[in-house]
């Protein structure tokens, strides 16, 4: 979130019409629509709105712990005849509560060696690779003004692929690694090319297609963990068997920590999507197309070529998102690899304002906050939904600047009040 | 706006007053200060020992094994007197890391729900020798030293189930359908086409079973989906069916409408007695199969305390770890109830096999 200095370069502030605004018959299909322009002025607040979001919804999970914890409830019964007690148990609840969340997310202070006082920030990071995969993606897609839903379906599919050749394939040390991380590219480009196709040649919405694929992915997947090829021998459960070794992701710092060499892989990703975007020639149409697909049309650009590009490269993205489950911490195939992945990696892109940076710090937050999951539950004895409670918040803040800079009462973006005034 | 949040925050703070207004209690020195485990008054001595559970990705609210496991936890806190943890697992990436919290929280068993945490329990009970484990619904082909298995053999209860509904029957069509094609599913439904089948053979009776010819048939493709079972159960329905036996957790309540509105027909529950679980179709319960998870749970607790085996549980007719519900009365004829006694005592010496394979 330290690429606020982008924001002030006109890339997506491009002159906008007003809303609403008369005397434009020819409203055509490119014209950008209301989610579009919802989306634009997401990825424009500024990251102070960002940061504000943060706090305020830490500061309202503080209070659904509070109501969570039963001390606080019982004290708070007889509140008036000693109110010290519920002061003190609201302290211990939300002392408890997010000591436990920096317990299970950045350092373990109660660890007795070095290793077990940072293991849970590498763990923080290896939660957050399949995001920052997917939020990459879904950035390229945003700022093109694609709203890719489908990140989960292209992450399923390219799991599956990679995993496949992970089990099936004995091939030698390196070689098999490479493969099955290409596989898990090439399932979710293709995955990715379908929807980016339907949209240029015919346009159907990419929001309809990515949705309907995701089912398709989830469904096909389930199909195939029924076959045996795909199942472990001598068993009828839908899992796969475990990828060979030479398959799998190395640990990069040891066997003691799950951070494996994907990680590493995403934040070359990230450099790689700064460049396509900021640096070269097709990240510049993919710019153009979001910013006014008319514009860039008349200007000479393929806004069909642009689509496809932009959904397969999102999709390829997504499925080594896949890699990181399948090759990295799971190292198997089920239905539930992608868990929530492709979603909370929406969230991800959002928060991070679609740029590389951003989304790697948004990753990294929410990695932190799956990561403190478990001590939150088991150290705090609180339910793991507070975890998506807050989630939740920050993405309802995120989508309501207005809100945030009412609440801490900062100015409204300069374009804002032009419009206003 | 600004005044609707004033005038919100003052009913609020109204009624939270109200609330706090019973007197304190009485000063017990140092009652809450440490603020870890809540202290049950129950009259059980406190035991030094901590049993936690780690769910699946279905979460412990999921009305099927995970919630059953979770009941077996919380008895064994009640009634013995132990500490007990839980972690909920969203996603899989989510068992490990559970599984290692509970075991740095310094738990002394820990059981996990379900196959898909075959692998991360494995690795984590390789991990940490010191610490035993168990998991519900899954065995490993290598016995490892610190792990139970709990399995269910709930063909044998199924089997019974079937012959109860072949025999009630009086179009001569019943039929079952599961969530997704796993073993703890198909398990359901095979022991209930065998009963149904030797039903058949016994008495000569041409009962046909839809929805599984012994390797595949109807599934609605997940655990969630209650309309999909509604609209399985009223497929079979319309084949001239009257018994229905979902096996697809609450996925059946769906099966459970159909069953309801369309009269004249019956339904048999799984797992656990549908009758107290899903009271609001107890009238159309036939049967449950049941599958007494939270019973092994906590006798796997309860025998964990003093020495912990390996040994593998496998609930069966005999053990009463699975077995069947009782009928409404008046309902199943009287010769079928009555031949069931002496199908569970041949199932248990083995002479008669309750699955379709042998």
């Amino acid at each position: 979130m330290s690429d606020g200095k982008q924001d002030e370069t006109p890339v997506d502030s491009t002159p906008r019409e007003p809303e609403g605004a008369a005397g434009e018959p020819d409203a055509g299909s490119d014209q950008p629509s209301r989610a579009q322009s919802v989306l634009r002025e997401i990825l424009e607040s500024s990251t102070l709105v960002v940061i504000m979001a943060i706090v305020a919804s830490l500061a309202i999970g503080g209070l659904l712990i509070l109501f969570a914890d039963e001390e606080v409830r019982e004290a708070a019964t007889y509140f008036f005849s000693r109110p010290s007690d519920t002061f003190q148990a609201m302290g211990d609840a939300l002392g408890g509560a997010y000591a436990a969340m920096f317990n299970g997310a950045v350092l373990n202070l109660n660890a007795n060696d070095f290793a077990g006082l940072i293991k849970p920030f590498t763990q923080t990071l290896t939660m957050a690779t399949p995001l920052i995969f997917a939020g990459l993606g879904l950035g390229i897609g945003f700022r093109a003004g694609l709203f890719n839903i489908g990140a989960q379906g292209q992450l399923l599919i390219g799991a599956t692929l990679g995993a496949y050749v992970g089990f099936a394939w004995h091939l030698p040390w390196g070689i098999h690694l490479l493969v099955a991380v290409l596989g898990c590219a090439l399932g979710g480009a293709v995955w990715g090319f379908i929807p980016g196709v339907l949209k240029a040649k015919t346009g159907a919405h990419e929001v309809i297609v990515t949705i309907m694929l995701n089912y398709i992915a989830l469904n096909l997947v389930a199909w195939l963990l029924t076959l045996d090829t795909f199942q472990r021998p001598d068993s009828n459960n839908p899992i796969s068997p475990i990828v060979d070794e030479t398959a799998q992701y190395p640990l990069i710092l040891g066997s003691e920590f799950n951070l494996h060499l994907g990680f590493l892989l995403a934040l070359a990703c990230a450099w790689g999507v700064w460049w396509l975007m900021e640096r070269s020639t097709l990240g510049f149409e993919f710019r153009a197309v979001g910013a006014n697909p008319r514009a860039a049309r008349t200007a000479g650009m393929n806004v069909s070529k642009a689509y496809i590009l932009v959904m397969t490269i999102a999709g390829a993205l997504a499925g080594l998102a896949g890699s990181a489950q399948v090759l990295g911490t799971e190292k198997v195939l089920t239905t539930a690899t992608a868990g929530s992945l492709g979603f909370d990696a929406i969230t991800v892109a959002l928060l991070g304002r679609s740029r590389p940076v951003g989304t790697v710090m948004a990753a990294i937050l929410f990695g932190g906050l799956r990561a403190a999951g478990p001590t939150l539950q088991v150290q705090a004895g609180l339910p793991v939904d507070i975890v998506f409670v807050i989630q939740a918040l920050i993405v309802l803040f995120i989508a309501a600047p207005p809100l945030v800079r009412s609440i801490f009462r900062l100015p409204a973006p300069a374009h804002e009040k032009e419009v206003a005034a | 706006m600004r005044n609707t949040i004033r005038y919100g925050a003052l009913v609020a703070a109204g009624a939270l007053a109200l609330a706090a207004c019973s007197s304190a209690p009485e000063d017990e020195p140092d009652s809450t200060a440490t603020g870890t485990e809540t202290e049950t008054e129950a009259p059980v001595e406190d035991v030094d020992y901590m049993a936690c559970m780690v769910s699946d990705a279905g979460g412990f609210d999921d009305a099927s094994f995970n919630e059953s496991a979770y009941e077996g936890l919380t008895r064994a806190e009640e009634e013995l007197g132990i500490q007990i943890a839980e972690a909920e697992s969203t996603a899989e990436s989510d068992y490990g890391p559970n599984l290692e919290a509970q075991v740095a929280a310094g738990c002394d068993l820990i059981i996990t729900v379900g196959f898909l945490l075959g692998d991360a329990t494995a690795e984590a009970a390789a991990a940490n020798p010191d610490v035993n484990f168990a998991i519900v619904d899954f065995g490993y082909e290598e016995p490892i030293e610190n792990v139970k298995p709990l399995f269910f053999e709930t063909d044998e209860a199924a089997f019974l189930a079937g012959y109860a509904a072949a025999g009630t029957s009086s179009t001569g069509t019943i039929s079952t359908f599961g969530g997704i094609n796993i073993p703890t599913v198909s398990i359901f439904m095979d022991g209930f086409l065998a009963g149904a089948n030797y039903y058949n053979e016994e008495t000569g009776g041409d009962v046909t079973v839809l929805g599984w010819d012994g390797t595949d048939g109807s599934f609605t493709g997940d655990f969630d989906n209650q309309t999909n079972g509604q609209n399985t159960a009223q497929g079979f329905l319309d084949q001239g069916a009257d018994i229905v036996m979902p096996v697809a957790g609450p996925v059946g309540l769906g099966a459970a409408q159909a069953v309801q509105s369309a009269g004249d027909a019956w339904l048999i529950g799984v797992d656990s007695d549908w009758t107290q679980s899903a009271p609001d179709y107890a009238d159309v319960v036939l049967t449950s199969v049941l599958k007494n998870i939270g019973n092994s749970v906590f006798d796997t607790i309860e025998a964990s305390i003093t020495e912990f085996s390996n040994e593998p549980y496998v609930g069966t007719l005999e053990n009463e770890g699975v077995g069947i519900a009782d009928f409404p009365e008046g309902i199943v004829p009287e010769d079928v109830a009555g031949a069931l006694d002496g199908l569970r005592e041949g199932i248990i010496s083995g002479e008669i096999e309750p699955s379709t394979a042998g």
